[in-house]
């Protein structure tokens, strides 16, 4: 057994550098604070090198498969002798791969923000909150329990509901903050319930114990239960919907544009690269369960990251605020993700899906976050959101236009970029299963490819806006990690995924299928060259197009109106109907019986607090009159 | 006869006084009606033949509280200073209560039939005032005496400690502005 | 001394000045009035002990020594009311007993 007990360093030296920045950030200089917080990231990044360097190749940990080693745990909270909680770090090559993602897209984000937040009021507070996020998203990817991964699921949630409402003296961004964190705690709730199921009827918490193919979660004896369906895929069912909430799928993804109010590396950092793809990782961790115990709970899975990749890349097209279009772009990969690992099996060549979908969550991190921190270096030179404000922007910007394009072609999966691999791969996995997902995936990613290169003419071709001042190119501190994610995005994909990350631990021989990727790659360049002779040049084409397609557009454009159909829900049904009526008995039933017994008491207290006036004379009369009224009655009356 | 004339002088005198000492409208006045019914009530005294009470009374009410009320009076209010009287309401409430106190109970008195001891008296002069406060005998009053001279004492010292000022250590009613 | 004068007619007496001072207990506004009425209502008492001494029990003198007790303890009560008056002043800056009602409900 090899010794990882350090890696618990990872995640507590960013929470140690939150403390330090969050409680005496105010009395530093603001770079000083960013740079602490920079560092301790740092650290943090080598160590998680080290780790996948040891556990992949130097450890020689390869010839069995890769095993999940428990590098440290400890009883933090012992209820009951059946019921503890652990805390803990496991590595295993998923884990291993997230640290490597997380630690990575923070550091770059980091440095990024040095430059970027330069002058903003709440410097120190913003790294403070970014080391809390990935504390917890560290913490939440090595859990090593069910539990210790709700606990800082919930952390990343409030982390993620900080820095959306960064800017908290708007009142959008405040609302955004809310939304945000409601849904994904209204999401949460499915999850608790589904652990809850879950645990209660395997008896533990442990990843290593929920996972064993011969473990109790696996081999529970299966049978209807509700529905048709087994108490276990029931349980997965709601643990999804925890999953589903934190990574913006269909329909729980309407606080994910909304999320674009925080500041851009944020939204690079946690509504790109790291915690909305939380929601894979969790169906990635519990894989085996799905795959083998509930592969009911898997077809839901693969269904829901379907719809999701086609509804948000439809409505991506019609968007006009650049970080909006890459908010549904994550939505749409992450849809992918979720698809493969729906249409993935269990062991060896059967989980392709399973590898595909950490491949591309692993290549999707690198070119998002490059994507959004380019966002960020336009909207920090043009300082506007809209891409109708934007336009020729190649002459001034040139790093961000060339790391731009670069991040463009591989989300659209021209090859040899990491964006074809690991979509490739995720084609095949999905042509060996399913058809129609296999041709919405198709159709996806002709649109990722028209939408990505849409929003790359609008800005850096199209119509030479006139610019109040002349767009500079931002500072090496911001161009340096675009330029590391650039070569990240370029290279990733000829990482052995196939070697490394399996669904059993153990590798499997994974090759180009050319009748599947000529023409994905056919299709995206189709997807190009439309966006190409739309956007390349101002022309009415767009318009025209989008008259044609009139209501459809319209829709797309609403975003399918799914804001108001929530917004209906929420406020005409809930509120109207239930709400309102429970309010009502509150006020008026309990409350005014609460009343009535708290007014009878003062006006009983009223009527008799008068003899006790403090008017000494009223208390002589009394006594008078009383002494007299005795004599009466005691004389005359009595006999 | 002529100790009939003088009942009827000092009962007119005590309740003609007594009536002015409570409706006065300035305080010293009242002050000196209340002297000149303290004065009758000891001339009533000295008709029932108790010397030494009549004096005591003159000394003691006359002498001394009635000139503790005038100092007090001037130490407190103006000499001009009209006192507040009651309001009406309360004014006829406490009249009838009164009247009808006062009625009841001359009613009750009227009524009864005292049958007047014809046993002779026993004197009281100062002698035997003196001796009967320090006899302990059956007719003696020591033990209200020792009494009577303990709360004197107290008195003397609590109404010291009640009116001196404030000072450091010793507060009395320090919630001037408790309930305003 | 009495000579005809019936023990009723000092009750009737009595009886007047002790109302009187009750009347005047309940309506004078100010504190050292009040005391005054207080005293005309002991007095009325110190009369009717004295009158009972005389009349119905000569040989005896407890009407006598109570009145005496009596006029003490209204020296001690003036004395230790006119303290609580004079304090009552310094805090109030009035002897109005209706200011005085701190210590209502």
């Amino acid at each position: 057994m090899v010794d990882y007990t350090y890696t618990l360093l990872i995640p507590l030296i960013p929470f140690v550098f939150f403390i330090l920045i969050g409680l005496s950030g105010h009395k530093m200089k603001p770079i000083v604070s960013g740079l602490i917080g920079t560092a301790g990231l740092g650290i943090a990044a080598i160590l998680s090198y080290i780790t996948a360097i040891r556990y992949f190749w130097t450890d020689h940990l390869a010839e069995s498969g890769y095993k999940s080693i428990k590098a440290f745990e400890i009883t933090w909270l012992h209820l009951t002798d059946k019921l503890t909680i652990n805390i803990g770090a496991l590595i295993d090559p998923i884990s291993v791969m997230m640290l490597i993602v997380i630690t990575t897209v923070s550091l770059m984000v980091h440095i990024y923000s040095l430059g970027y937040m330069k002058g903003e009021r709440g410097y120190h507070r913003f790294f403070a909150f970014l080391s809390l996020f990935s504390f917890s998203m560290l913490g939440l990817v090595l859990a090593t329990n069910i539990f210790q991964m709700y606990i800082f699921w919930e952390l990343v949630g409030v982390s993620s509901f900080l820095l959306i409402g960064f800017y908290y003296e708007k009142p959008s961004a405040v609302a955004a903050s809310k939304k945000a964190f409601i849904v994904t705690r209204f999401a949460d709730l499915g999850f608790l319930i589904g652990i809850l199921i879950l645990s209660f009827n395997t008896g533990t918490f442990d990843f290593q114990l929920l996972t064993s193919p011969t473990g109790p979660a696996i081999t529970m004896p299966g049978g209807a239960a509700f529905m048709g369906m087994s108490v276990l895929t029931w349980s997965m069912i709601f643990i999804f919907m925890g999953g589903a909430g934190k990574s913006a799928m269909f329909p729980l993804h309407i606080w994910l544009p909304d999320a674009m109010e925080g500041p851009t590396p944020v939204s690079a950092l946690i509504h790109a690269a790291t915690m909305v793809v939380a929601g894979v990782y969790l169906v990635a961790r519990l894989f085996p369960v799905y795959a083998l115990g509930a592969p009911d709970a898997l077809t839901v899975v693969a269904w829901v990251g379907g719809i999701s990749s086609l509804f948000a890349a439809i409505i991506a097209c019609t968007q006009t605020d650049i970080k909006r279009v890459l908010a549904y772009s994550t939505m749409s990969q992450i849809g992918y993700m979720m698809l493969a690992l729906g249409v993935s099996g269990y062991g060896g060549e059967n989980g392709l899906g399973f590898m595909a979908s950490n491949f591309h969550l692993f290549t999707h991190a690198m070119f998002k976050a490059l994507l959004f921190l380019g966002a960020g270096a336009i909207i920090h030179a043009v300082h506007s959101n809209d891409m109708k404000d934007m336009g020729g922007l190649r002459k001034y910007l040139p790093i961000t236009h060339a790391t731009f394009l670069i991040a463009c072609i591989t989300i659209a999966g021209i090859p040899p970029l990491a964006g074809f691999w690991s979509k490739d791969e995720i084609m095949v996995a999905a042509w060996h299963h399913n058809k129609i997902l296999f041709s919405i995936e198709y159709l996806v990613a002709g649109l990722t490819a028209f939408y990505m290169f849409r929003l790359y003419f609008s800005i850096f071709w199209g119509k030479a806006t006139h610019y109040h001042h002349t767009p500079h190119e931002a500072p090496y501190v911001m161009t340096i990690p675009l330029m590391v994610l650039a070569f990240g995005a370029v290279f990733a994909g000829f990482l052995p995924f196939h070697a490394l990350v399996t669904s059993d631990g153990m590798p499997f021989e994974s090759h180009l299928d050319y009748s599947i990727a000529i023409p994905s790659v056919l299709i995206a360049l189709l997807g190009i060259g439309l966006a190409t002779a739309m956007y390349r040049k101002s022309n009415g084409l767009p318009d025209k197009l989008a008259g044609i397609w009139g209501i459809s557009y319209k829709w797309a454009y609403h975003k399918f109106y799914m804001d108001e159909v929530y917004l209906f829900v929420t406020k005409k049904i809930i509120f109207g109907y239930i709400s309102v009526p429970v309010a009502w008995f509150d006020r008026h039933i309990v409350d005014g019986f609460m009343n009535l017994i708290a007014r009878t008491v003062q006006n009983t207290s009223n009527l008799i607090k008068n003899f006790q006036s403090g008017r000494l004379q009223q208390y002589g009369y009394v006594f008078v009159t009383g002494a007299l009224a005795l004599v009466l009655i005691f004389v005359y009356l009595w006999n | 006869m002529n100790s009939e004339v003088m009942f009827y002088l000092l009962a007119g005198m005590i309740l003609v006084f007594s009536v002015l000492t409570v409706t006065s409208r300035k305080i010293l006045r009242a002050a000196v009606y209340l002297l000149f019914v303290l004065i009758s009530t000891a001339a009533i005294y000295f008709m029932l033949e108790y010397t030494f009470l009549a004096a005591v009374q003159l000394t003691v009410y006359a002498g001394g509280i009635v000139v503790l009320i005038i100092f007090s009076v001037l130490l407190t209010s103006h000499i001009s200073e009209k006192a507040i009287m009651a309001d009406r309401r309360q004014s006829l409430m406490s009249a009838l209560a009164v009247v009808a106190g006062a009625l009841l109970t001359l009613f009750t008195i009227l009524r009864f039939t005292f049958t007047p001891s014809a046993e002779p008296a026993h004197t009281s002069t100062v002698t035997d005032v003196g001796n009967a406060l320090i006899s302990y005998d059956r007719n003696g009053f020591a033990l209200p005496f020792e009494v009577i001279s303990i709360l004197l004492l107290a008195a003397l010292i609590g109404a010291i400690i009640v009116a001196r000022k404030e000072k450091d250590g010793i507060v009395l009613m320090k919630n001037k502005n408790l309930s305003k | 001394m009495t000579g005809s004068i019936p023990l009723q007619y000092f009750l009737v007496i009595s009886t007047l000045m002790f109302f009187t001072g009750i009347y005047g207990f309940l309506t004078r506004k100010n504190l050292i009035t009040m005391l005054m009425s207080i005293e005309l209502i002991l007095n009325a008492v110190n009369i009717n002990f004295v009158a009972f001494n005389r009349y119905l029990y000569p040989q005896n003198l407890q009407g006598h020594f109570f009145t005496l007790i009596i006029i003490a303890i209204a020296a001690a009560e003036a004395a230790v009311a006119i303290a609580i008056i004079i304090n009552i002043y310094r805090n109030f800056r009035s002897i109005d007993v209706d200011n005085v009602d701190e210590m209502k409900f």
